[in-house]
């Protein structure tokens, strides 16, 4: 994306949603959808401009988590810090998950099967360290205060997860600008070919993880400061993996608003599944896999790309052309 | 005499079993276009594998203006300045011929204005200038080679290694690109080129390398090479040079 001014348009937008809705049930389905986007637009990183699909993100997520809890309730730190060093932490475990993985030269779906080991290894180191409060979790204290970083009103809940969602949409969009990106690209599309262009691989992709934990870790501490609340099943379970991987493809992976568009589509399917057919448990992921079904099948490119996809398609049907729609 | 650019010593790789590469020691002269080639199997992608980083010695020792540089990986050569085309063209599929070339620009222009104008520039130089919007999975095979010479090119490559940029263009395709491979020289990037289009080999270089069974069995100047008995024996057959003799 050349310019700057839709991104401008739609954090604007998002921005008066609050001012016009009121009902504390739709502000907490955007704060939530939000949330989901901002992992998302971690995972997008690495996996949308690297191609290097990760199916373990709840690593992240987890322990961004984790860190902005603990610290707060073991060791006393104010929320405002806890959370920076949250978001710091997810880049910390970008950093040693990619070095392994990425220098041992796992590629495709070794490197997603080692992703989702990391996260599940833990997952159960998680469920029975004393540090993370083990099987029953981790409570962080009630203190509805501008300085311990928690809200009454959920507006401004919702405007604290929006300037992430913003902070994640202007890194996306200068990345998308860069020698950086540029080298991330070529990686995805073919790393050998990069290579010979001078393009260090192993240090893109290292450098991609770092940008892509420390985002989806800010989720995570996100969630702890809405949720006040965080245990194993939460922090590193399949959940958020699952759903930090399949809203940008879903919304278009590789493409600045493909999580956000992602996440907002699955959640509200979701909730619109929820209120016709009553409460109905595990749902919200049968609506998950019949949009991916329907994405994979019709819209290669994601939602946000469905105008590029059926342009080619008008094109190379007029044309007669052969050359097949590449990816999304 | 130009110093040597480029010098082998005795490098030889195996894969498993397969001796790919034999002891072969050769050297490229500063600002000269060189030629290597040998019949299918030789082991002329393999030498340049070998030169370019993606594959390691399994013996001997590579030099390149004027230092060691055996084993070193890949990226690494490339910023020192050795380009190489791929045999089999490596497109970046999903992007513009203008984000292609734009890979190889960043190397030397960090920022964007400075790579694209870069990238423009190269684009105009191999022919691609109309095309530089389009992506890169619509182009011709002839567009494919253009663009596989101009991302090499764009990271301003001193020893540029070209695997068969020729193979699979018509003659008039053949025709039109062999001034811009002698425009490249010209402006003082030294070529080594693996050809079969032996037309191009005769026209183009200066000096020739004939690689048969992963081992140097002659070099000298083109019509030398392409007259020498050892050389069609290599190509043709045991015999045929004396087969090819006898007939009037
Ligand atoms: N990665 C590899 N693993 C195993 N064997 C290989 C590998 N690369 C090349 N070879 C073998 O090494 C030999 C030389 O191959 P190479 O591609 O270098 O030949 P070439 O001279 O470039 O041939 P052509 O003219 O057909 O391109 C062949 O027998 C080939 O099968
Ligand atoms: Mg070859």
């Amino acid at each position: 994306m050349k310019s700057f001014t839709p991104i401008a348009i739609v954090i604007a937008g998002l921005a008066a949603v609050p001012l016009l809705v009121h009902s504390n049930v739709v502000l907490n389905f955007f704060v939530v959808a939000l949330m989901i986007a901002l992992a998302g637009q971690g995972w997008n990183i690495l996996g949308g401009y690297g191609g290097q699909y990760s199916f373990g993100h709840a690593i992240f997520f987890g322990s961004g988590a984790y860190v902005t809890a603990i610290l707060q309730v073991k060791y006393g730190v104010n929320a405002w810090p806890a959370f920076g060093c949250g978001i710091i932490a997810g880049a910390v475990a970008g950093t040693a998950v990619g070095w392994l993985a990425f220098r041992a030269g796992l590629r495709g779906s070794y490197f997603a099967l080692v992703t989702l080991a990391f996260a599940e290894v833990l997952r159960i180191v998680a469920s029975v360290a004393p540090i993370t409060g083990a099987g029953v979790g981790t409570l962080v204290k009630l203190d509805l205060s501008f300085a311990s970083l928690q809200f009454e009103s959920r507006a401004a809940f919702y405007w604290l997860i929006l300037a992430l969602v913003s902070v994640a949409l202007i890194v996306t969009w200068a990345i998308e600008r860069s020698r950086f990106g540029a080298w991330l690209t070529a990686v995805r599309e073919n790393e050998e070919a990069a290579r010979a262009l001078g393009v260090d691989a192993v240090a893109v992709k290292i450098g991609a993880m770092v940008i892509s934990g420390a985002i989806t870790a800010a989720a995570g501490c996100f969630y702890v400061q809405y949720f006040l609340f965080v245990d194993s099943h939460i922090a590193y379970g399949a959940w958020i993996s699952i759903e930090a991987l399949l809203t940008p493809i879903i919304g278009g992976a590789g493409t600045i608003f493909g999580p956000l568009i992602g996440a907002l589509v699955v959640k509200a399917l979701g909730e619109a599944a929820l209120v016709v057919t009553g409460e109905a448990p595990g749902l919200d992921l049968v609506v998950f896999g019949v949009v991916l079904i329907v994405v994979v099948g019709f819209a290669p490119r994601g939602i946000g790309g469905l105008r590029t996809t059926l342009l080619t398609k008008i094109k190379r049907g007029l044309g007669g052309g052969t050359a097949e729609v590449r990816r999304g | 005499m130009a110093k040597p650019l480029l010098d082998l010593r005795g490098v030889a790789r195996r894969f498993g079993g397969l001796i790919a590469v034999s002891g072969v020691s050769m050297s490229v002269r500063e600002g000269s276009i060189t030629a290597l080639i040998g019949p299918n199997g030789a082991g002329k992608t393999t030498m340049f594998s070998l030169i370019s980083g993606f594959l390691k010695p399994s013996e001997g020792q590579i030099y390149y203006d004027g230092r060691e540089v055996t084993g070193e990986p890949a990226y690494k050569l490339a910023r020192r300045g050795i380009g190489r085309t791929f045999q089999i063209v490596q497109p970046f599929a999903g992007l513009t011929v203008r984000e292609n070339i734009c890979v190889g620009s960043y190397l030397r222009c960090r920022q964007r204005a400075a790579a694209n104008a870069a990238a423009e520039k190269v684009a105009r130089e191999v022919g691609l200038e109309t095309l530089l919007d389009a992506p890169a999975d619509t182009l011709t095979v002839a567009g494919r080679k253009r663009l596989e010479l101009a991302k090499a090119l764009a990271t301003e490559p001193k020893l540029l290694l070209l695997d068969e940029v020729l193979a699979g263009l018509n003659p008039s395709e053949i025709r039109d690109i062999i001034p811009v491979i002698r425009g490249l020289r010209d402006r003082g990037i030294t070529i080594l080129m693996i050809e079969h289009v032996m037309q191009a080999v005769m026209s183009l270089a200066e000096h020739v390398f004939v690689l048969a069974e992963g081992r140097l069995i002659a070099e000298g100047a083109p019509a030398e090479v392409a007259g020498s008995p050892i050389v069609i024996e290599a190509y043709l057959g045991h015999g045929a040079a004396k087969r090819l003799a006898r007939t009037p």
